[in-house]
């Protein structure tokens, strides 16, 4: 006879909690960061541009009001917001199986991906957006390809234009969706998938029933961070965009540096940072959510 | 979907009356498999055909062979590493045999995919799935196949009942205890009625009160729907109170298949002696014959009798016999019994297991006799160092060959 043991409760490998009175030390140096270099100039830039306003406030309330229902700057946030949508999908298609690849994939190949994946996210963002405009310019590599090849007749205007913008910054958003849905996809159990498997479902059926809503929190986060990067986007839709291509970020950068405007480029400003808080808040509500739906 | 318990269902319900499966009439679609009582059409026969799985150098099932009847209750009972998982695993279909066949009913298994076998799982860690309720979770099997809502509702209702989970359809999973995740495990595998249900060291992570009382429920449920169950597990006790036959697995093989009491009493080798149970193995020198019995000269030179084995032993062999089939006495002298053996020792030490006292006797010159004594009424424990005569019924040995 022998006594059986039931496997032992995996040791609690957390270490011992900090007290509550060191946390705020420990807080303290990103406290510092957070409010002398963000929250200390972001308040003086607003403090100042207002007052720097001549005239009652109800003449700055006028004037706030035609600059917030101008066309120039209902078309920019439209535009922002068409761009950071398309950006948001398209970096999502483009990101999913990607994730799920390096998930999981096995051997070198997962090694390499990953390395180009990250790899850029190091590198400036000018370098990168200038290295696109070299692959689309009229006489890129992308045209002049095809043009030897005899693909095209003439050159295809890939940049200068909503397209160029597209590109860009669905390049330079990738790595931030890869590394999300990446970080949520390892933590889906594949015993999950197996389980479903010896059930009875088809590999479509788990997927659409079990590695997609599991993986779906991941997929929220990585949106919605992707989406708020989009629309305060300034370098590449500068440099990759044609005229129409006015993002907020741009017109925000136009009165400062061309007008001179300060108290516009106040309130535009403050209206981005709003539409971002705005969401920031939903993003919070979702990964609250993604508690409720089972992710770790 | 949280569905309110209707009027007059307690936690503990009659058996019978939650066994038995909701009438076709009631809620099946034509096209839902309707089969109430699946081993009934005697479904659920397996083959196992020189089963053999190599990782590199290594061969982790080497030659396996076994065939199971429908409806039978068959574990696969080794220590880890002994290829009792990949052995399951190769069954359900997730990992590919490198060489023989898998037949359910006849028909070969063996290269079709998870998905389509039919079997119903119970997976080491439950693999519920975290973002669906109770409800959801036991109706998975039936939505992969396309049920309709109504024979869901009602089929799930009663796999819930089966596991006496009533209460819980709507519950998040993860509020659940390890019992209660065990038991929804359970009905998700047995919901659709498979004919066989595969179960991979199922009760591994829950106490040892609760592993109890599930294997009684597993084993209740396994034999009123009369499905063909393969249970994978380390545990002797378990293997031994659940099943029909089991199958010892070592390094890859086979040991030995039989009914549990035949496994424990009559082990083919000491690996299986020793891993059912406690065993006496005492090692000796096959001297010669006497009609139906061996007799085997230990190094002390005392002369030891084992009834004749189907298999010739010859040169050293080894004594089996369990520490419950010995008694013990105090005192020095041994009466001449013919049908027993008989040694002279003195107690080493002696171990309170709860319901049995365990005795270390120091024979001369060899590894001491572990005997068992019930801790009856009246039973004192002998001190340490006191002389007692040990005595067994030839007819409860059994000579073994050594290993080699």
């Amino acid at each position: 006879m022998t006594i059986t043991i039931a496997a032992p409760a995996p040791a609690s490998l957390a270490a011992p909690r900090v007290p509550p009175d060191r946390i705020l030390l420990l807080l303290a140096p990103a406290v510092a960061i957070l409010i002398f270099l963000f929250l200390v100039p972001l308040v003086l830039f607003f403090v100042r541009s207002f007052t720097e306003f001549d005239g009652t406030t109800a003449d700055f309330i006028d004037q706030a009001w035609d600059l917030l229902l101008s066309q120039a700057f209902l078309t920019a946030l439209a535009t922002t917001n068409w761009i950071a949508l398309i950006v948001t999908a398209t970096v999502l298609l483009v990101s999913y199986p990607i994730a799920y690849y390096l998930t999981t994939g096995t051997g070198s190949g997962v090694r390499i991906v990953l390395l180009s994946i990250v790899l850029p996210y190091f590198t400036s963002i000018i370098v990168r957006t200038f290295s696109w405009m070299v692959l689309l310019g009229e006489h890129g590599l992308v045209n002049d390809t095809l043009l030897a090849a005899g693909v095209i007749a003439g050159p295809l205007p890939l940049m200068y234009n909503r397209l160029g913008v597209l590109i860009g910054m669905s390049y330079v958003l990738l790595p931030y969706m890869v590394l999300t849905l990446y970080a949520a996809m390892r933590a889906i159990d594949p015993s999950l998938l197996r389980a479903a498997a010896g059930l009875g479902a088809s590999g479509f059926y788990t997927f659409r029933r079990v590695y997609f809503p599991l993986s779906l929190h991941g997929v929220l986060s990585g949106a919605m961070i992707v989406y708020i990067l989009s629309i305060g986007f300034f370098i590449t839709p500068a440099l990759m965009g044609g005229q129409h291509d006015v993002m907020i970020a741009m017109l925000i950068d136009r009165s400062l540096e061309v007008a001179v405007d300060w108290p516009a480029a106040a309130l535009m400003s403050l209206v981005l940072l709003l539409v971002t808080l705005a969401l920031y808040a939903v993003y919070y509500r979702l990964t609250d959510i993604r508690r409720l739906i089972g992710a770790r | 979907m949280g569905r309110e318990p209707r009027q007059g269902q307690f936690d503990l319900v009659e058996m019978d009356s939650v066994l038995a499966a909701p009438s076709p009439a009631a809620a099946m679609p034509p096209a839902a498999p309707t089969a109430p009582i699946p081993a009934g059409a005697g479904r659920g026969a397996i083959e196992l055909r020189g089963l053999t799985k190599r990782y590199g150098d290594e061969t982790v099932v080497d030659a396996v062979a076994a065939a199971i009847a429908p409806g039978e209750f068959f574990s696969l009972l080794g220590p880890s590493g002994s290829g009792k998982t990949t052995t399951l695993m190769m069954i359900a279909g997730f990992v590919r045999p490198d060489g023989g066949a898998i037949l359910v009913d006849g028909e070969d298994m063996t290269a079709v995919p998870p998905q389509k076998r039919g079997f119903g799982m119970v997976f080491q860690n439950y693999a519920i799935f975290p973002h669906l309720n109770v409800f959801e979770n036991i109706a998975f099997p039936l939505r992969a196949r396309r049920w309709a809502k109504d024979a869901i509702e009602e089929r799930v209702g009663w796999a819930l009942e089966l596991v006496r989970l009533g209460r819980f359809a709507g519950r998040d999973v993860r509020q659940l205890s390890g019992g209660q995740q065990q038991r929804v495990a359970l009905a998700r595998a047995i919901v659709f009625h498979p004919p066989v249900v595969l179960m991979d060291e199922p009760l591994g992570a829950l106490d040892k009160n609760l592993r109890f009382e599930m294997q009684v429920e597993i084993k209740e449920i396994q034999q009123r729907l009369g499905m063909t169950m393969l249970y994978v597990t380390h545990d002797q006790e378990e293997a031994m109170s659940m099943s029909d036959r089991i199958a010892i697995l070592n390094r890859g093989r086979i040991d030995q298949v039989g009914l549990p009491g035949d496994v424990y009493e009559r082990p083919a080798n000491p690996f299986v002696g020793r891993f059912l149970g406690e065993a006496n193995l005492i090692e000796g020198i096959v001297i010669g014959q006497s009609g139906e019995l061996v007799r085997l000269r230990l190094a002390s030179g005392q002369e030891l009798r084992v009834p004749r084995s189907a298999g010739a032993v010859t040169g050293s062999g080894l004594l089996f016999i369990r520490p419950e089939r010995v008694e013990i006495a105090s005192g020095t002298s041994v009466p001449a019994d013919p049908g027993a053996n008989t040694l002279v020792g003195t107690v080493r030490r002696c171990s309170l297991l709860g319901n049995i006292l365990r005795y270390a006797v120091d024979i001369d010159g060899m590894p001491p006799i572990t005997v068992d004594l019930q801790n009856a009424a009246g039973v004192a424990p002998l001190p340490n160092g006191a002389a007692v005569v040990l005595r067994w019924r030839v007819a409860d040995s059994l000579i073994l060959a050594g290993e080699t």
